[in-house]
C-alpha cells in the first residue's frame, strides 16, 4: 500500500501545481513550434499503441484508459 | 536518385488506387498521388509484430493503416489488421508431481502434462482479421467529431464495433474537453461449443463409442455473447511550450458470456493431490473504472513521454500501470536523421475476488472461480526500446526489440500437501519485435 500512497503523492503534486498556476496556462499560436512536432502528440505512434494494446489486453486484467477499453478479440 | 523517387511515388500511387478501390472504387478517376503541392495526402503505415513466449504462445500480427486528410482537415483512416496465433497456453489446473490427462477444449482427443510441469493446453492456433474505419471533421468552430466501425472475425469470435467521439477546443486550443462512447458486440463459439460452468472435464477414452454423447453433457450450447460499453471523458491542457496534460476517465461496461471456455480449475484433497478438473466460472457482467493521466515534456531535444493509469472494477481488481518513453535523438550520426527511444512499463494487478488457484475438495463449490492468471495477482514489466530513421525523404522507418516478463503472485492461498513441492505461480517472458515503415 506504500507504494499506492507514493503514486497518489507523485499525481497531486503536479496536478495541484497545474491548477495553482492556472492564469499562466497555455501558449500563443505562434508559440506552437515544440508541439507541434510529432513526437509531442499524445499518441506518437497509434501503431505502436493499437500493437501494444491487444498484447495488454489479451494478458492482463487491465485494457483502455487511454483510449477505450473495448471488445475486439476473444483474447481475454 | 530520380529513379528511387519515381519507384516511391508509384508505390504510393499503386496504394491509393487499391485503398480507393476497397472503398467502392467510385472515385478511381480522381485519385493522385500525394505530394507537398496537393491540397490532401494520404499517408500509409505499415508494420509487422512478432510476439513469442518462451515454451508458451507465438504471434504474429501485420498492420495496414491508410489515412487520408483533406484540405478541409476531414480525415478518413482505414485500417487491416490480421494476426495469427499459435501455440501453448496455461489451462488452469495446478502442477502435479505425477502425469496428468486433460481433455483438447474441442473434445477431440485428449493431451498429456508432464509431472511437475505448469499445464498447458497445445492446441490454441486462431487467425484473426480485423477492419477499422474512421471518419473525423470538424462541425463547428473548435469542435471536432469522429465517428468509426469494426469488424474482427477469427475461427471462433466475431466482434462488431462502433464509436463516436465529441472533441472541444477552449483558450486558444490550449485547453481540449473529450468525449467518446463506445460499443462492443461479440459473438463467441468455440469449437466443441461452451461448458457448463463448474462441470467436470470429462476424462477418458475419447476414441469410446459413448465419448461423444458423454462429452455433450459438459456442454451448454455453441455460442454465446458479450456486449462492452465504453464511456471516456477526457481533458488535455497545453502547460506552456513544452508541456502538455492530458487525463482522462472512463466508464466501461461488460455484459455476457465473460468465462473463458477454454480454462478449467483443479480440486484437490487435504495432500493438494488433484481429484477433479472443472470448468470455471465467472460473473455475467464487469464494470470497469479507470483513470488515466498522461504527459509529454520536451527538454532541449528530447522528448519524455509519461503516463500513469488507475483501474478498478466490481471484480475487485485494481491495477496500477506506469509507461514511459523517452526518445532522443541521434542526429545525423548515422548518415541520416535518426532517434533512439527507451521504453519502460510498469504493471501490477490484484486478484478478482473469485480467482483461485485451485480448489479444496471438501469446500463447497462457490457460485463463480477461476485460476485463470490474469485475474490473479501479478506484477509484470515491459523493458525495451525502438530505433527509428527517415529515410527516402522523410518516410519513417523503426525497429522495436521489448522484453515483456509476467510475474503471477500468491495473493496469500494455503498449499495444501504436494502443492508445496510444485510451482503454482510460474512467469511468462516473451520477446516482442516489431518493424513499421511509414511513407
Amino acid at each position: 500500500m506504500k507504494v499506492n500512497h507514493k503514486l497518489r503523492v507523485a499525481l497531486i503534486i503536479p496536478l495541484v501545481g497545474i491548477a495553482s498556476g492556472c492564469a499562466n496556462l497555455g501558449v500563443e499560436p505562434w508559440e506552437r513550434d515544440l508541439l507541434a512536432k510529432d513526437e509531442m502528440s499524445l499518441t506518437s505512434s497509434p501503431i505502436d499503441s493499437a500493437l501494444d494494446d491487444h498484447i495488454y489486453f489479451s494478458k492482463e486484467a487491465s485494457s483502455g484508459g487511454k483510449g477505450f477499453g473495448g471488445g475486439g478479440c476473444g483474447c481475454n | 536518385m530520380m529513379k528511387n523517387k519515381n519507384e516511391k511515388t508509384n508505390i504510393k500511387a499503386a496504394l491509393t488506387v487499391a485503398t480507393l478501390a476497397l472503398l467502392g472504387g467510385s472515385n478511381i478517376a480522381n485519385a493522385k498521388t500525394s505530394s507537398s503541392t496537393d491540397e490532401s495526402t494520404w499517408d500509409f503505415d505499415t508494420a509487422f509484430l512478432f510476439y513469442s513466449e518462451t515454451d508458451r504462445v507465438s504471434a504474429g500480427e501485420a498492420i495496414f493503416n491508410a489515412k487520408k486528410t483533406f484540405e478541409d482537415e476531414e480525415i478518413l483512416n482505414l485500417k487491416v489488421t490480421i494476426d495469427s496465433l499459435t501455440g501453448a497456453s496455461a489451462n488452469g489446473a495446478v502442477a502435479q508431481p505425477t502425469v496428468q490427462t486433460f481433455t483438447r477444449p474441442s473434445g477431440n482427443g485428449q493431451y498429456n502434462v508432464a509431472a511437475g510441469d505448469t499445464p498447458l493446453d497445445d492446441t490454441f492456433r486462431d487467425t484473426r482479421v480485423q477492419l477499422n474505419a474512421q471518419w473525423t471533421q470538424p462541425v463547428a468552430k473548435n469542435m471536432m467529431a469522429s465517428g468509426g466501425v469494426h469488424l474482427s472475425n477469427e475461427y471462433d469470435y466475431l466482434s462488431l464495433g462502433l464509436n463516436g467521439n465529441l472533441a472541444m477546443d477552449f483558450d486558444r486550443k490550449n485547453s481540449t474537453f473529450s468525449l467518446g462512447f463506445s460499443y462492443f458486440q461479440d459473438t463467441f463459439s468455440p469449437e466443441g461449443g461452451l461448458p457448463k460452468p463448474l462441470t467436470s472435464m470429462l476424462i477418458g477414452d475419447s476414441n469410446a463409442d459413448s465419448w461423444d454423447d458423454d462429452f455433450a453433457k459438459t456442454r451448454m450450447g455453441s455460442e454465446d455473447d458479450k456486449t462492452t460499453t465504453d464511456i471516456l471523458l477526457g481533458f488535455t491542457q497545453v502547460i506552456n511550450r513544452k508541456m502538455l496534460v492530458q487525463v482522462n476517465y472512463s466508464y466501461s461496461m461488460v455484459d455476457g458470456y465473460l468465462t473463458d471456455p477454454f480454462k478449467i480449475l483443479s480440486v484437490v484433497d487435504n495432500n493438494g493431490v488433484v481429484q477433479d478438473n472443472i470448468y470455471e466460472s465467472r460473473p455475467d457482467s464487469r464494470t470497469k473504472q479507470s483513470l488515466y493521466a498522461q504527459s509529454l515534456y520536451h527538454f532541449d531535444t528530447t522528448v519524455l513521454d509519461v503516463s500513469y493509469r488507475y483501474m478498478w472494477d466490481d471484480w475487485e481488481i485494481k491495477s496500477h500501470t506506469i509507461d514511459s518513453r523517452f526518445r532522443i535523438p541521434l542526429g545525423d550520426a548515422f548518415g541520416t536523421e535518426s532517434y533512439i527511444q527507451p521504453h519502460f512499463r510498469y504493471y501490477q494487478q490484484s486478484a478478482a475476488d473469485f480467482y483461485k488457484p485451485f480448489l479444496i475438495e471438501d469446500n463447497s463449490l462457490p457460485q463463480f472461480a477461476s485460476a485463470d492468471y490474469r485475474i490473479g495477482e501479478m506484477t509484470a514489466f515491459t523493458v525495451g526500446f525502438k530505433y527509428g530513421l527517415l529515410v527516402n525523404d522523410g518516410n519513417e522507418l523503426s525497429f522495436r526489440l521489448e522484453y515483456y516478463s509476467q510475474r503471477p503472485t500468491d495473493a496469500g492461498f494455503t498449499e495444501p500437501g504436494v502443492l508445496n513441492d510444485v510451482e503454482l505461480y510460474p512467469s511468462v517472458d516473451a520477446i516482442i519485435g516489431q518493424v513499421t515503415y511509414s511513407f
